[in-house]
């Protein structure tokens, strides 16, 4: 294989490489690829509260919500000062237990949920035992029951059908008598409409089980769980509002607790009670992307530049710019043809214009290389070695800069101190080869390099402060291996530069 | 404002880029740079080779030898001090001539013994030389130039740049200096460069700052009217510079003392692209009628032959 091809192979396998992490990343792990993306996170919130018996220690415990299709638990935490907290599992039910020896006066414990909608997420359960929950309907309502259930029979095909008549039933601005009946006596709360609707479904023989949910809606403060039921079809349970009847779409239903047993069981505690609270909260979409799948532990992200402590999170968001500027670096030479003072000086000169914004930058560092050239030139007539003359340029520079500093303060430009961020270096030896391209090629040629390096600083620094661009570096690192491949493609392209398109034009007649 | 980049590769014109990864990257081994980036190994070995070049006087490689830089100059009136890895030209101080204590530039300009030191100190420190690395400065005897090249240059040597492709003399030009360029031979510091045909030594066509021009522009001397004398010892001297760099992309500079003929002065292992311009003729065209002989094993007689037949 030629090193041409081999060259044209690897930066193509760079380029593909990075552009299938990309994507992975995008479509597997929900990556937003503009940064205005955002995912809501719910926070769920359960407040047990009660107040203390004499001389009792407490022991309470509360169902726990389980993993469930569509919906991610991202965070679950008990905050309780000082109460003992464990988790149990009973019955394939999971309890969180709080436990304390001597408590005094009321209390409250908090116990709160973080959740993300993932349409894609399966929960992967074990196959449960189908459990039935039987309830006796009361003799009282049995009369009234028969004939109601009766009527919906002969209209219902199955289960379904039948537990969404029934549900309309009661809606009904006239409901039958013996509908009335039931409503007014047994359906006095929502749970004992839940209930109820159990026991009737019961009583015909269909599979149902009741349910504690919540809304997914934003600001709900203190409500309890709703209650709802599930009905048993073919294979699969189906969730019903007690009021508005089948849930076709349950993304927007959170399920805490499945059986009818109690939410709360407190010992050695009176008037214990539980109230919910849930709350939207807006995030950026990569921040949900990250805390999802840190829970699905996904190697990708065990080695991203998230798992770094922030602050130097924040100095590769940085760092990871750099490459950019070396691309924009690399196509001014290559395919423009501009001529620079140093080959990377511009890159330092943006990373500086990024500090200080880029007209004050700009008007600094002209300022800077001007005095510094005046004094360079005087410089040259003391005869000094290599070295230490730039050295002398070194101390001149701090010197300038220190000057401009106080200047501007002085002058109430906010940007004053800003001037620090100047590579002082690299400020010298520009001083140093632009005062001796000045003496050998004349002023033109300084002009030409300082603006050259000027222009190619300047695009660098837009190409370095666009917000998309350092947005997809530091969320997606591996475009650095296209950034790569598109520069060794440009290593080897050995076409005209723009600049000899000028350099030549009085050879084409 | 800019030309049709297939025009451009119609008349096989070489670029910048193409040059750097085809033909200097390819053809020009590594290893064998030094040889032509440093002047005094350059003019060591073309003493080995027989190869004429302008006398060396000597070297100063320590700050400490810098004082007795007159015993090199001592009996020489003209001189020039070079750094040994410079490039481009730079740090190039000709002197024509001395008066009392006075050292004279082609410009007329009179530098004193300090100046002199300090250029020197310069050069030892790298300011001339790629990378900054130490250098050395070397002393030679300034050129005696022709009488054949009187009006065509403006305070300063002529030389002739022949690109030697594979040991083939394949584009030649002649660089005059003029008032822009400070004596210096130069074509971005200003100097002329005048395309000469490869068969005749005679001129074709002439450019400064990279745009055709007819008339030397301090002398007004027709550039056409140039012909280059020793033409084939010219050729000859830049064909052997291959054989003894072995580098297939070379640029030989050569001048033409009064007494001792065509001299190497120096080569350079990436010469520019100007020669093109120069001659009017891209180089991508004669490079590649030598890339497509069979038999590249000629003689350095049967190279100089086809180079003339063909160009």
């Amino acid at each position: 294989m030629t090193s041409r091809n081999q060259i044209l192979l690897f930066s193509i396998v760079l380029i593909i490489t990075s552009i299938a992490l990309m994507s992975y990343k995008v479509k597997v792990l929900n990556f937003p690829i503009f940064q205005e993306e955002t995912t809501n996170i719910w926070n769920i919130e359960a407040k047990i509260s009660f107040d203390s018996k004499k001389n009792q220690s407490a022991l309470v415990s509360m169902i726990l919500p389980k993993k469930q299709d569509g919906i991610i638990i991202v965070n679950e935490e008990s905050s309780s000062a000082d109460y003992g907290f464990t988790k149990r599992k009973l019955n394939s039910t999971n309890k969180g237990v709080w436990s304390k020896r001597e408590i005094e006066g009321s209390q409250v414990i908090y116990y709160s949920i973080d959740i993300i909608k993932d349409k894609y997420y399966k929960a992967n359960l074990e196959a449960e035992p189908i459990e039935v929950e039987t309830m006796e309907v009361p003799s009282v309502m049995v009369q009234a029951a028969n004939s109601l259930l009766n009527k919906i029979y002969d209209k219902s095909s199955d289960s379904l059908t039948f537990t969404s008549l029934l549900i309309k039933e009661f809606n009904l601005v006239q409901p039958s008598q013996a509908a009335k009946m039931i409503k007014n006596n047994y359906m006095k709360t929502a749970k004992e409409k839940r209930d109820a609707l159990v026991q009737l479904l019961n009583k015909m023989q269909y599979k149902v089980r009741t349910i504690g949910a919540l809304y997914l809606e934003d600001k709900q403060r203190n409500i309890v769980l709703t209650p709802m039921l599930e009905v048993f079809h073919k294979d699969k349970w189906y969730l019903f509002d007690i009021n508005n009847g089948l849930i076709e779409n349950s993304s927007e239903i959170f399920i805490w607790q499945r059986g009818s047993q109690f939410l709360l069981e407190a010992e050695g505690v009176k008037n214990s009670n539980v109230r919910f609270s849930v709350t939207k909260n807006i995030v950026p979409a990569r921040n949900a992307a990250l805390s999802k799948d840190l829970k699905n532990q996904s190697t990708l992200l065990d080695f991203s530049l998230f798992t770094l402590p922030n602050e130097s999170q924040n100095t590769f968001k940085l760092l990871l710019l750099v490459p950019l500027g070396a691309l924009v670096v690399v196509i001014m030479r290559v395919i423009v043809g501009l001529k620079t003072s140093g080959t990377f000086m511009p890159i330092l000169l943006s990373m500086a214009f990024i500090e200080t914004s880029l007209i004050p930058g700009i008007m600094m560092f002209i300022l800077v290389v001007t005095m510094g050239l005046i004094v360079r030139s005087y410089l040259s007539h003391l005869n000094l070695l290599l070295v230490a003359r730039i050295s002398s340029v070194l101390i001149v520079v701090v010197g300038i800069m220190a000057f401009v500093a106080i200047l501007s303060h002085k002058l109430e430009l906010e940007y004053a101190t800003s001037i620090t961020f100047f590579p002082i270096i690299i400020l010298a030896w520009t001083i140093e080869r632009m005062s001796i391209i000045w003496e050998e090629d004349g002023s033109k040629e300084v002009f030409l390099q300082g603006s050259g390096s000027l222009i190619v600083s300047i695009i660098a620094y837009f190409a370095m402060t666009n917000s998309v661009l350092s947005f997809i570096t530091f969320n997606f690192p591996e475009v650095l291996l296209a950034v790569l491949g598109l520069i060794i493609l440009l290593g080897r392209y050995s076409g005209y530069r723009l600049s000899e398109l000028y350099r030549f034009k009085s050879m084409v007649k | 404002m800019f030309a049709n980049p297939f025009k451009l590769k119609k008349l096989g014109i070489l670029g910048m880029n193409d040059r750097n990864i085809n033909y200097i990257g390819k053809h020009n081994d590594r290893k064998n740079f030094p040889l032509v980036d440093n002047k005094l190994k350059t003019k060591k070995l073309a003493q080995k080779h027989g190869i004429s070049v302008p006398k060396l006087l000597g070297y100063i490689q320590y700050q400490v030898e810098i004082n007795h830089f007159e015993d090199y100059i001592e009996n020489q009136n003209g001189f020039v001090i070079k750094p040994a890895q410079g490039s481009g030209g730079k740090g190039i101080l000709v002197i024509v001539k001395r008066d009392k204590d006075k050292f004279i530039k082609p410009s007329g300009e009179a530098l004193d013994y300090n100046d002199i030191k300090r250029h020197i100190s310069n050069i030892l420190s790298g300011l001339y030389s790629l990378g900054g690395r130490n250098d050395v400065a070397v002393f030679e005897k300034l050129v005696d130039f022709d009488d054949a090249f009187d009006g065509f240059s403006y305070e300063g040597v002529p030389d002739v740049r022949v690109i030697v492709y594979k040991g083939f003399p394949t584009l030649s030009m002649m660089r005059l200096s003029t008032s822009n360029s400070d004596g210096k031979a130069n074509l971005h510091q200003g100097a002329v460069g005048v395309g000469i045909d490869i068969k005749t030594g005679k001129a074709l066509n002439a450019v400064q700052f990279d745009r055709p021009i007819k008339l030397h522009p301090d002398t007004n001397k027709n550039l056409k009217e140039l012909v280059v004398p020793f033409w084939d010892e010219i050729l000859h001297l830049s064909a052997r510079c291959y054989e003894m760099t072995n580098m297939g992309y070379l640029g030989a500079d050569i001048v033409i003392d009064k007494n001792l003929g065509p001299l190497v002065l120096e080569l350079n292992a990436r010469p520019g692209l100007a020669i093109q311009i120069a001659n009017d003729i891209g180089a991508l065209k004669r490079f590649s009628l030598i890339d497509t002989l069979k038999n590249s094993n000629k003689s350095l007689e049967e190279k100089i032959a086809f180079s003339k037949e063909n160009f």
